[in-house]
């Protein structure tokens, strides 16, 4: 076994509305700053151990389906280090 | 016949409902829902609150709990089931129903009266009304919004899984009258079968004669049979 970090970004699939990044924007703007547009993402630091690094990454892959993202209005992508 | 109350950490209208429920002598019990359902469970309601602090998403972990296996099994049998408000969102997250309830547009909780239009009056929990109809019913919530792909919204369009939508006090929907951002205004839907209902307005706070609104009272009555007169 070896030990990996995992790290699982939960973003809002493209087309969701996004209120809290719209209202974030909107205080940096109001802060003076210049932007086009925002967006927010959930991330996830997993650590755990697996034979490589495809079986921690499959592990990490079915916690993002399981729980950690909504299919109905997420995307999620998988990174993996070893730690 | 019991209807079994569900109580999670965090759920806070369990209290509420169980109130509503006796005063329309609607036998009940509030149940931990560690403790799985009791053996005369004749129908389930999913309350209103908070359950786990809304980590992650709103109903996320409560979805997650083992008794919602049983609760998804019943249901496939055709004990009813009513999700209210964070229960609605439990409901979602477990799949019991499609879509998704997230942040209101506003970014805000909002706690205000809202009217919805009865969208399918030949339900269990909407038989006493004619479809166009409209309720005036509390809700309060900070991720209401109605979330789903148009696909699954057409296929629900298409089995007339619509329960509720938001609108004005005369049935017309519209922007203005929709509270949260919800997709095409809806406020509540059914699942896979008219047993499994979710909505986001809260029946139970318009059971009471006294605080206002009795509107919620015949969508309650749906917990009371255990199956639809043809």
């Amino acid at each position: 076994m070896s030990a990996f970090t995992a790290t699982v970004t939960v973003r809002l699939e493209t087309g969701v509305r996004d209120p809290e990044a719209d209202t974030t924007q909107q205080s940096l703007e109001r802060l003076g700053f210049e932007l086009q547009s925002l967006r927010s993402a959930d991330q996830f630091e997993i650590d755990l151990d697996a034979a490589d690094a495809e079986a921690a990454r499959d592990r990490a892959n079915a916690m993002a389906e399981r729980l950690l993202a909504n299919p109905t209005i997420h995307d999620y992508s998988v990174a993996v280090q070893s730690r | 016949m019991t209807v079994a109350i569900v109580r999670f950490g965090g759920s806070n209208c369990d209290r509420d409902a169980a109130r509503a429920l006796g005063a329309m002598d609607i036998d009940h019990e509030i149940v931990w829902h560690e403790d799985g359902l009791p053996a005369d469970t004749t129908a389930v309601m999913l309350p209103g609150g908070f359950s786990y602090g809304d980590y992650l998403r709103a109903g996320a972990m409560a979805a997650r709990a083992p008794i919602m296996e049983t609760i998804r099994a019943r249901a496939e049998d055709g004990v009813p089931v009513l999700g209210i408000c964070n229960g609605a969102q439990i409901g979602c997250e477990a799949g019991l129903t499609p879509g998704a309830f997230t942040t209101n547009e506003s970014a805000r909780f909002q706690c205000e009266h809202v009217h919805v239009r009865v969208e399918n009056a030949d339900t269990r929990w909407t038989r006493a009304y004619e479809t166009g109809e409209v309720l005036e019913l509390p809700i309060a919530h900070a991720d209401g919004r109605f979330e789903i792909t148009q696909s699954e919204l057409r296929h629900l369009e298409a089995e007339d899984r619509i329960l509720f939508r938001y609108s004005t006090p005369d049935g017309t929907v519209t922007n203005e009258a929709n509270p949260n951002g919800s997709t095409d205004n809806v406020a509540g839907i059914l699942g896979e079968n008219e047993g499994v209902a979710v909505l986001m307005p809260h029946p139970e706070r318009a059971a009471l004669a006294d605080i206002g609104s009795t509107d919620g009272r015949v969508i309650l009555a749906g917990l009371r049979q255990a199956t639809v007169a043809p």
